[in-house]
């Protein structure tokens, strides 16, 4: 024990700086747009596998569907597409994911979660058939690291304590009962928040006997936070939003 | 490789031919397949393929009359094939007569009955009706002063789905079954047809932090089915990415050791070191899980000499790091009593029961696909599997915490080839597969063996798309939980770091 002490002591914090210092990596980063570039050949939709792009009279790309694969950008002739800087925003709405997506200040929806809940917002996990990539991520959110308590918010172990349900998972047909129990059992006000990919729209399993459309087929969904899956940082921005809409309700 | 040693015997010798595999050859059983060949005359396919000591891999194989689905089960014969013959049941509606455990496995108690999803007939994309009146099929354990404690599916930490009933006096587990495939999303159904291409991105996402190891595994059965053999580069660049897969998985679950006997401070170091390792997985490839890396044929990211130079550099002070951090746990007293003595999982059962990966070689029995089974850069001898026989909690860490430390060297040794080889042809073209041929790709992920198992139609297109991932290890946990306390069942639970989503698929 006092090794592992010791072993500590004398050695720099090891939180990230974000969000006062942006993340620009371009790891699981969403594909950018150059419409400038576009001559409308299709090669992009072709290539997707999980149908997250459309090209008819303009060039539409779902970030929600989108599972950052890059097979557009490697198949674009005329360079329209590239890798984009950072991770997409997570948006209240699916409409608000189609490309393409405004900035948001992050810095001032964290001083409105701390304005209206008091530094406590209480979320609760709920994996409804993901593939587990999101679930470590939300993990991650929780290692000194990306440190999600220093934002008033922490996990907890039971929905009826839960102020925020977290939802990864395409809503798996063994799993929509477990889900809907989960979300009754919290005490209003309440929010869901929709993590990854397949939560946000089921891509890429198909739906049918066991996969579902994501968590809004179920549960009232405030928030969709894109990525395959979403990087920390994008899972506490999407947090935040929902936060914000908490505030606008009067709660 | 692809399946070239296949012995087709009539049904009800199926237990006779696998068995005299495993008594006689001392075969052990690494995957069993069952498919739907109405439409080729073949009634039901079942394919029970064995590994000899060898290596070499034997496949025995019948086909079960499609107006009687019924089979000898061989379950008393090779136990290893409980689960298999199960899910042939739930998703073939082909009965294995015999089995000792007929109970359904995959599909819940609220799925209809006559339903299939993996025959030709059934169509996966439209959703199906819940039975009325769902039974609970768990049996559970009676007597005086025996309590049920129900846990799950959804649980209280920052985990997958599964249900646990445990039966028990006191704190005292006297039983523990489980009901998984929550997170069952029909993969193999949605593969059916598919192109190889799309189905890369679904095995991607078998597992979300077993990624690498399910790609690789999907694109060598695919390579087999298309005769194609990848540069030795991309070769490289695989093993490269899956030891530092293997690392940052060990790492973590060492730290969730920690988390599991309340030692915080350890949890919280050893997250720090598996954070920075998938920023490193991040910063060489674009993905911290290293998704999109490889495909069939070869590999999609290149490793640069930037690449390399960052890995190494990262690596040596990672792996210092670890050495302390290592040395650190060992020390703590109070934590290694936690660990000692729990969680036990016999020798014998491990192995009868087919278990894989650090939970078989934590109980003495070697087993490690890198070594039998050398795939992508790695040579017969590379890997020598790291054994402990004490089958705690304990040996299954320290069972990681040696192969992480192999796995440091190993990738040392892999960036010196791959600095001599020349750039380039990462990627070699893929004709079309062959056609009604079979073709199977192993890997060693964290968790164990990997095993896709793919069949082809007469037109070469994808007709079965098997998966048994490391995790059907879960079959053993109830043995190793039994006779501990209820309070230990997390640490237990976390010294397997079982993955659901893999498993349920």
């Amino acid at each position: 024990m006092a090794s592992l002490l010791w072993r500590r002591l004398g050695r720099r914090a090891a939180t990230s700086s974000w969000p006062s210092v942006a993340v620009a990596r371009p790891d699981g980063a969403q594909p950018v747009f150059d419409a400038a570039r576009c001559d409308l050949n299709g090669a992009c939709a072709q290539a997707c596998p999980v149908g997250a792009i459309r090209v008819g009279a303009a060039f539409a790309l779902d970030r929600a569907r989108c599972i950052s694969c890059s097979r557009c950008i490697e198949v674009c002739p005329t360079h329209a597409l590239a890798t984009g800087l950072t991770f997409a925003d997570p948006a209240h709405t699916r409409a608000e994911l189609m490309v393409p997506v405004g900035d948001r200040a992050i810095q001032a929806a964290a001083d409105r979660a701390r304005r209206v809940l008091g530094r406590s917002l209480h979320v609760r996990h709920l994996d409804a058939g993901s593939c587990n990539g999101c679930d470590w991520e939300i993990n991650a959110t929780t290692n000194a690291v990306h440190d999600i308590q220093r934002f008033g918010i922490d996990f907890v172990a039971s929905p009826r304590h839960a102020d925020v349900l977290l939802v990864t998972g395409t809503m798996t047909r063994n799993l929509e009962v477990a889900a809907r129990r989960t979300y009754d059992a919290m005490s209003d006000p309440r929010l869901v928040v929709a993590v990854g990919a397949c939560a946000s729209s089921g891509s890429p399993y198909v739906p049918g006997y066991a996969s579902g459309t994501g968590a809004a087929s179920v549960l009232p969904v405030d928030v969709f936070v894109p990525g395959c899956p979403p990087r920390p940082e994008a899972i506490i921005q999407g947090l935040l939003l929902a936060v914000g809409r908490l505030g606008d309700a009067g709660s | 490789m692809t399946v070239l040693d296949r012995r087709t015997v009539p049904p009800e010798q199926l237990p006779e031919a696998c068995g005299s595999l495993v008594r006689h050859d001392h075969a052990r059983l690494v995957v069993m397949t069952g498919t739907d060949e109405r439409e080729r005359d073949r009634g039901y396919g079942l394919y029970y393929t064995f590994a000899l000591p060898s290596g070499a891999l034997v496949t025995v194989e019948a086909h079960v009359d499609a107006a009687h689905p019924v089979f000898p089960s061989v379950t008393r014969a090779v136990p290893a094939a409980h689960w298999y013959e199960r899910e042939v049941k739930d998703l073939l509606g082909v009965e294995p007569s015999g089995h000792p455990d007929p109970r359904r496995l995959v599909l819940h108690d609220d799925w209809p009955r006559g339903q299939h999803p993996l025959r030709k007939d059934f169509d996966g994309r439209l959703p199906v009706e819940r039975q009325a009146h769902p039974h609970d099929a768990i049996t559970g354990v009676r007597g005086e002063g025996v309590m049920e404690v129900p846990v799950g599916p959804i649980h209280a930490g920052i985990i997958e789905p599964g249900h646990f009933r445990f039966g028990g006096t006191g704190e005292l587990i006297l039983q523990l079954e489980a009901r998984l495939f929550y997170t069952h999303r029909g993969i193999e159904k949605a593969a059916e047809g598919a192109s190889v291409e799309r189905v890369l991105f679904l095995a991607e996402r078998l597992c979300g932090v077993c990624s690498l190891s399910h790609a690789v595994a999907y694109s060598q059965s695919i390579e087999a089915l298309a005769e194609a053999k990848p540069a030795r580069r991309a070769l490289v660049i695989r093993s490269v990415l899956l030891e530092l897969e293997r690392i940052y998985n060990h790492v973590g679950d060492v730290a969730n050791l920690c988390a599991g006997a309340s030692l915080q401070l350890g949890a919280y170091q050893g997250g720090v070191l598996r954070e920075r390792l998938q920023e490193l997985s991040a910063a060489v490839t674009g993905h911290r899980y290293l998704f999109g890396v490889a495909c069939p044929g070869g590999v999609r990211r290149d490793l640069d000499p930037e690449a390399q130079a960052r890995l190494r550099s990262d690596l040596a002070s990672i792996e210092a790091e670890f050495d302390s951090y290592l040395a650190a746990l060992l020390a703590a007293e109070s934590f290694m009593e936690r660990l000692i003595g729990t969680g036990v999982l016999a020798h014998d059962v491990a192995d009868e029961l087919g278990a894989v990966g650090v939970t078989a070689r934590a109980s003495g029995v070697a087993r490690d696909a890198r070594a039998s089974h050398p795939y992508a850069a790695y040579r017969a001898g590379m890997v020598v599997p790291a054994v402990r026989t004490e089958g705690d909690v304990r040996a299954r860490m320290r069972v990681r915490a040696d192969e992480v430390i192999v796995s440091f060297g190993l990738i040392r040794e892999l960036l010196a080839e791959l600095g001599d080889l020349p750039s380039g042809g990462l990627r070699v073209p893929l004709g079309p597969l062959a056609p009604d041929r079979i073709a199977l790709g192993i890997t060693e992920s964290p968790r164990g063996e990997n095993v896709h198992w793919v069949q082809t139609g007469a037109r070469g297109e994808i007709t079965r798309y098997r998966v048994r991932s490391a995790s059907y290890n879960w079959a053993v946990v109830p043995f190793a939980v039994t006779g501990n306390l209820l309070p230990d069942f997390p640490l237990i639970n976390k010294s397997f770091e079982l993955c659901y989503a893999c498993l349920d698929r």
